[in-house]
């Protein structure tokens, strides 16, 4: 069902890892993303696990839902994983049939492969489940402020971003409605080919772009009814403030990068 | 009493397809609200009733005429804030007026645009809430709260600017007797503890049972205006605007045709059974 | 031989999660052929479950549902046939219009059903009439429509399949009181004229007592009462109980009987109350 679609989806709690300061939580994805691209050894793949364990840990995030969080990009991995495995060149032949053949090397980059973006995944999606898409917007807009000096329109673009996340979740359910009354008419989602499969599409997508321009439209006028009139002059309820659990977060972050680096450099 | 609105021969049309003439929605409807009223506006689809509302706080303006709030002329830039502050409006579709994720950022949503100092905005949030009735969800995700919840969430964000008036656009249309009940207790409780007045547009008329005073438009022109039980006394009118009398007006209006003396205004369940007690124990 | 059976239904939402639950549990019952069934019941009562086992769409967890006496999971590939046969019109069913004309909206079911040339022509045309739409409104954008006028034509998209048993969640919420009624007479007109079965899910205790023969309560995934309305209104302190409404004149008469009058609990309409009332008067019997 379309209603197991985690993205964006945002567990409430009071765990260090929720309590860290959205803009942190960003910067700390920058460097675990920048590590896992830098990682070239089990070992240090090992040590991201570990990293991304421990910070699941102190989430209280279940590891099942993380899991979940993979099931839509399953097919990604298993392609990339397939390429990776049946089509890197190399001397070390285990196994060969035709043009298709599995190396050594091939074994070694498709394992790293699919474990690096299993743990992209995971770290992006733990960081999404623990901050607030109103905190996250908010600390994106923080960190970008600076490019509000060449006329980046950093307000608008985060508040955009926010009101889409708000919105999927109402959109799904409206999707799965749609689906069930076109299906209560007889439409066919299953059978058919290709082409046939696109066009039943259509009577679920104009009812909902329909929708979601009406739902556009209804929003903007309750939001002017709300006195919203831009970025200028707007105050916070929550105002991000760095704390001390921030300074050392970011601190460990940037050492276990050295460490996944050095690996890399002196590991060979 | 001051006054919280005034119209003046107030008229509105939307813009029109190419090559046809406007038609307009308001054809000259003078009125005055009250302060600290609560008022109901009924009417069927297309008198005009939801286009009337919208122009009380300058998100549609007059065509012709005026609309004054607290004396300010909607028509003039420079009072829009100020206007949409002391007029807040709660819609049809909780769905579309929810701009957070999280029940406080929603609520705080209008005192951060209006600029309001921090510590400032905590406390008109857990107020707003608390007036609502919602204080234990404050951390909660509002789309998985029930409709009634939802507009209660919806009216806690406009109660945030600490407006003078609200205004309720169909507000009950899309809720269960539950959800409606709930938002209807809300409104009549603010409009009692608060002083804030009520502006109601709605089409199920068990809903003005306990207003002050009942409009009912029809054809973008005010057709009815009086209490409750002078409005629903009118039974042949408001059947002829194509709208239904409640059940109890229905029943008293059948006995009085039938030669029973009782009055026409018992509008609710217990006035009308005490009415048509009455009136057997005197035959 | 009832038209509907349900038998022993059991579904359970989110198997294996936290959040499992069920949202019917062991529902059994049956409908007759041309019976005008009112469904009432809070939201989260599980009647949008129930309904859409009655189709196919949801299938059950456990338990069955007999459509004239067969298992409509028994042959599973061919549940669309039984869609055909069970019409399922949903909440606010106007935000699944698609089509660019109203007559092309209203062909999608029967032309899934595999109707084409006159057949098809005559069952849109049919079913245009049915909700009042006029000839040269069926070349229009279903856009251009008001909001009770797009209701009309969705309704018609599931008339035109001619389902022998009809299912309305909540038609007419959201219209005003002349679009309700006008709704509800297209409703009656095809119950009565096509001696179809009905069952209507509505909060509107009014319109259940106006309309219905029999009325079937939910309250938390069970079923509360069932039975004619006179029946089911007479224990109204019991619905007042379960946080559920009865009709204004239901109250009235309570309110009537408190004040030592008697009136028959089994009043529920107007008419009713208002010929006791009058024979009352005439008895003169009270003092």
């Amino acid at each position: 069902m379309l209603k197991d679609i985690t993205l964006g989806q945002y567990f409430p709690g009071n765990t260090p890892a929720h309590r860290l300061d959205p803009r942190t939580k960003i910067l700390l994805v920058v460097l675990y993303i920048t590590a896992l691209f830098t990682a070239g050894s089990f070992l240090a793949y090992g040590l991201m696990a570990v990293v991304l364990a421990v910070c699941v840990r102190v989430s209280k995030v279940g590891l099942k839902a993380l899991v979940k969080g993979l099931k839509p990009v399953l097919f990604i991995i298993v392609f990339t994983g397939i390429l990776n495995l049946f089509f890197t060149p190399g001397e070390n032949v285990l196994w060969a049939l035709g043009p298709l053949q599995i190396t050594a090397g091939g074994l070694r980059n498709a394992a790293f492969m699919v474990l690096r973006i299993m743990l992209l995944i995971m770290g992006t999606f733990l960081m999404t489940y623990t901050t607030s898409p109103i905190s996250l917007t908010d600390g994106l807009e923080r960190l970008l402020n600076g490019l509000k000096r060449f006329h980046v329109p950093v307000h608008e673009l985060t508040m955009i971003m926010s009101i889409a996340l708000r919105f999927i979740p109402t959109l799904i359910e409206e999707t799965d409605k749609i689906m069930s009354a076109q299906k209560a008419r007889g439409a066919d989602f299953e059978s058919g080919n290709l082409m046939e499969k696109a066009r039943a599409l259509v009577p679920i997508l104009v009812p909902l772009f329909i929708s979601a321009f009406r739902r556009a439209d209804e929003l903007a006028t309750a939001m002017e009814c709300r006195c919203y009139h831009g970025g200028e002059g707007r105050t916070k309820l929550h105002v991000l403030r760095y704390e001390r659990r921030d300074y050392v977060a970011l601190s460990l972050g940037v050492l276990i990068l050295a460490g996944v680096i050095a690996l890399r450099v002196f590991g060979k | 009493m001051s006054t919280m609105i005034e119209t003046e021969s107030l008229r509105f049309a939307y813009p029109a397809d190419e090559g046809q003439k406007p038609v307009y929605a308001l054809r000259g409807v003078d009125l005055t609200i009250e302060k600290g009223s609560f008022v109901v506006i009924l009417g069927h689809n297309g008198s005009g009733k939801s286009t009337l509302a919208k122009t009380f706080n300058a998100v549609l303006l007059p065509a012709g005429g005026k609309v004054y709030v607290e004396g300010r002329d909607t028509l003039d830039q420079e009072f829009l804030l100020a206007i949409r502050q002391r007029v807040g409006m709660v819609f049809q579709n909780p769905d579309n007026q929810i701009v957070a994720n999280v029940v406080e950022e929603d609520v705080a949503f209008a005192p951060e645009n209006l600029g309001v100092p921090t510590e400032e905005i905590r406390r008109r949030v857990d107020n707003a809430l608390r007036a609502v009735g919602m204080d234990e969800f404050v951390t909660h995700a509002p789309h998985l709260l029930s409709g009634g919840q939802k507009q209660r969430i919806a009216i806690a964000g406009v109660i945030a600017m600490e407006p003078a008036c609200v205004v309720l656009d169909e507000a009950t249309a899309m809720l269960d007797p539950l959800g409606r009940r709930e938002v209807l207790s809300t409104v009549h409780r603010l409009n009692r503890e608060k002083g804030i007045t009520v502006v109601l547009i709605t089409h199920h008329m068990d809903e003005a049972e306990k207003a002050d005073r009942v409009i009912v438009m029809n054809d973008g022109r005010v057709d009815l205006d009086g209490t409750p039980q002078e409005v629903f006394g009118q039974v042949a009118r408001l059947r002829h605007l194509g709208l239904t009398v409640p059940d109890t007006v229905d029943l008293l209006d059948r006995l009085r045709q039938k030669g029973l003396d009782v009055p026409l205004d018992a509008l609710s369940v217990e006035t009308c059974a005490q009415a048509v007690a009455g009136a057997l124990r005197k035959s | 031989m009832p038209i509907l059976e349900i038998k022993h239904l059991t579904h359970t939402y989110s198997v294996g999660t936290p959040f499992q639950r069920n949202a019917v549990e062991d529902i059994s019952f049956s409908v007759e052929p041309g019976e005008f069934l009112g469904i009432i019941g809070h939201t989260g009562s599980g009647k949008s479950t129930l309904i859409q086992h009655l189709n196919g769409l949801l299938r059950p967890t456990e338990g069955e549902i007999l459509l004239n006496g067969k298992d409509i999971w028994a042959e599973p590939k061919k549940i669309r046939a039984v869609r055909f046969q069970v019409g399922l019109v949903f909440q606010y069913p106007e935000y699944q219009l698609f089509e660019e004309t109203v007559y092309k909206d209203i062909a999608f079911g029967p032309k899934n059903q595999g109707k084409t040339g006159d057949e098809l022509d005559h069952a849109v045309r049919e079913a245009a009439r049915l909700v009042g739409l006029r000839d040269e409104q069926l070349e229009k954008s279903p856009f251009e429509l008001s909001g009770g006028q797009k209701r009309r034509v969705a309704l018609a998209g599931v008339l035109a399949m001619e389902p022998k048993v009809l299912v309305l969640d909540e038609p007419t919420a959201g219209l005003d009181p002349a679009g309700r009624e006008n709704l509800m007479a297209n409703i009656r007109e095809y119950h009565r004229h096509k001696d179809a079965t009905i069952l209507l899910v509505s909060h509107s205790m009014d319109e259940i007592a106006r309309n219905a023969d029999r009325i079937l309560v939910l309250k938390s995934g069970h079923i509360l009462m069932s039975g004619p309305p006179s029946e089911v209104f007479a224990r109204a302190e019991e619905l007042l109980t379960a946080g559920l409404d009865v009709p204004q004149i239901t109250r009235v008469a309570m309110a009537l009987r408190d004040q030592g009058i008697p009136i028959d609990p089994a009043v529920y309409t107007v008419e009713a109350l208002e010929k006791q009332i009058l024979a009352l008067r005439r008895g003169g019997g009270l003092c």
